[in-house]
């Protein structure tokens, strides 16, 4: 059994790599990443597990960091945006598409597509991508971009 | 940002969470089962809840996982939404978790959680209800399994210090024919204006109901009115309507009006749909 109380040092693996972070257990995902590791593509959005601003992946699911305790991550895979690169399918498919506008939504959308790919290596049925794209928010309304995104990280968009 | 601190432990076995339950309730403070955790963090950080401890037994063996023999199939407290519906073991619980809030979250959410949190809808208890399952539960008197509708009353409310470990579906239900309909006010992701939740057990139908009254219920009136096949559907709707074990809920998203009249069509068209064999 594992107890924590007061502020604890905790290690997390993030975007494959071993990371130090000194938390107390009250202390949500999202708040560590952003304040300790720098890591602010995880956008703090309702804070209320809504919006998807702050989704991550953890072990190839996505998952919002609002709504996880920072000392829960031990022993698992974290991956946030940064830790896609730059010009991954994902990255390059949404710049095509041009399937943003303001983007403080975009790095959730991308993380929630990245667990896709992860998850449904081949196109899944259009309920399955329209169920996942349902768990994050863009008030810029890029809806019809975004799912032409998806489709290109598919190879099946418009100019594919 | 949670506003105050806890403690945290995960536990790796049932004795150690009810022991640490224990521990912290003769010490005077407040302890929390923890599993995804969405409600906690989301009541703590709005100020509705102040646990001194939250008890993690997301790592506790006899919590996780699905097993299906020849009897049915158990399915444990902290598996997610997300994991029971993509094991399309039990297609009508599967139908339900994947209504419950969006994708993402049916990936953090548990099914122990659905079971016992605070918000009224608790909408996959209703194929349990259905389907005469079994809740076993882990406390300071250790195991025991009782009937999943003994310690489902409007929520899970076991015993103190109690945990819920796993529900256990008959063999039966999980192929049985089945229907699942959830109706919100606007948007496809929302809670239950009326979640009509049928099963079938050979030719009379099962019905429970979330969003409908102030708590999910399984009425076995309204069932035989439902399965009094002499009167038409549209009859037999009406007076289901009228039997509500109490009075329609009332709140921001419809009128106890409102949702007994949403409830009265989704029923005469479910039971047409079952005259027609289109189920």
């Amino acid at each position: 059994m594992v107890r924590y109380e007061g502020k604890t040092v905790l290690r997390l693996r993030v975007n494959g790599e071993e990371r130090e972070v000194l938390a107390r257990p009250s202390d949500v995902l999202m708040d560590v990443l952003r304040d300790q590791l720098g890591l602010t593509g995880a956008k703090p959005g309702c804070r209320n597990g809504d919006c998807g601003a702050c989704t991550i992946v953890v072990d190839g699911w996505p998952n919002k960091s609002c709504l996880m305790l920072a000392v829960e991550a031990e022993g698992h895979d974290i991956v946030t945006v940064e830790g896609l690169g730059g010009m991954s399918a994902e990255q390059r498919a949404f710049v095509e598409a041009d399937a943003f506008q303001c983007g403080y939504c975009t790095s959730g959308f991308l993380m929630v597509c990245h667990a896709m790919l992860t998850q449904h290596p081949q196109m899944p049925e259009e309920l399955v991508i329209e169920e996942w794209l349902q768990s994050n928010l863009c008030r810029c309304t890029c809806y019809a971009e975004i799912r032409e995104a998806v489709l290109r990280m598919y190879g099946t968009g418009k100019s594919s | 940002m949670i506003p105050f601190g806890f403690a945290y432990c995960r536990a790796q076995t049932l004795a150690e969470a009810v022991a640490e339950y224990a521990r912290c309730m003769a010490l005077g403070k407040t302890a929390l089962y923890y599993a995804g955790g969405s409600e906690i963090i989301t009541m703590a950080r709005a100020g509705d809840i102040r646990p001194d401890e939250v008890i993690d037994v997301k790592d506790i063996v006899e919590c996780r996982g699905m097993e299906r023999d020849e009897l049915g199939l158990s399915i444990g407290a902290a598996c997610t939404l997300n994991q029971i519906k993509e094991a399309k073991l039990f297609p009508l619980l599967g139908l339900a978790c994947g209504r419950i809030a969006d994708h993402t979250n049916q990936c953090r959410i548990t099914l122990g959680g659905n079971l016992s949190g605070s918000i009224i809808y608790h909408e996959a208890a209703l194929p349990l209800l259905l389907c005469d399952a079994e809740a076993s539960l882990f406390g300071p008197e250790g195991e025991r399994r009782v009937p999943f509708a003994d310690v489902f009353q409007g929520r899970l409310r076991p015993l103190p210090g109690e945990m819920l470990v796993r529900v256990r579906a008959p063999v039966w239900a999980l192929a049985a024919k089945h229907a699942h309909i959830k109706k919100t006010t606007n948007e496809k992701i929302d809670y239950p204006l009326v979640n009509v939740t049928a099963l079938f057990y050979g030719e009379a139908l099962r019905a429970a109901f979330s969003g409908v009254c102030a708590q999910p219920f399984r009425s076995e009136r309204m069932e035989a009115i439902l399965n009094e096949r002499a009167l038409c559907p549209a009859e037999r709707a009406r007076l289901a309507v009228a039997a509500l074990p109490e009075r329609a809920h009332a709140d921001v998203e419809g009128s106890g009006e409102y949702r007994a009249f949403v409830l009265e069509h989704t029923l005469k068209k479910l039971l047409e749909d079952w005259e027609l064999g289109s189920l």
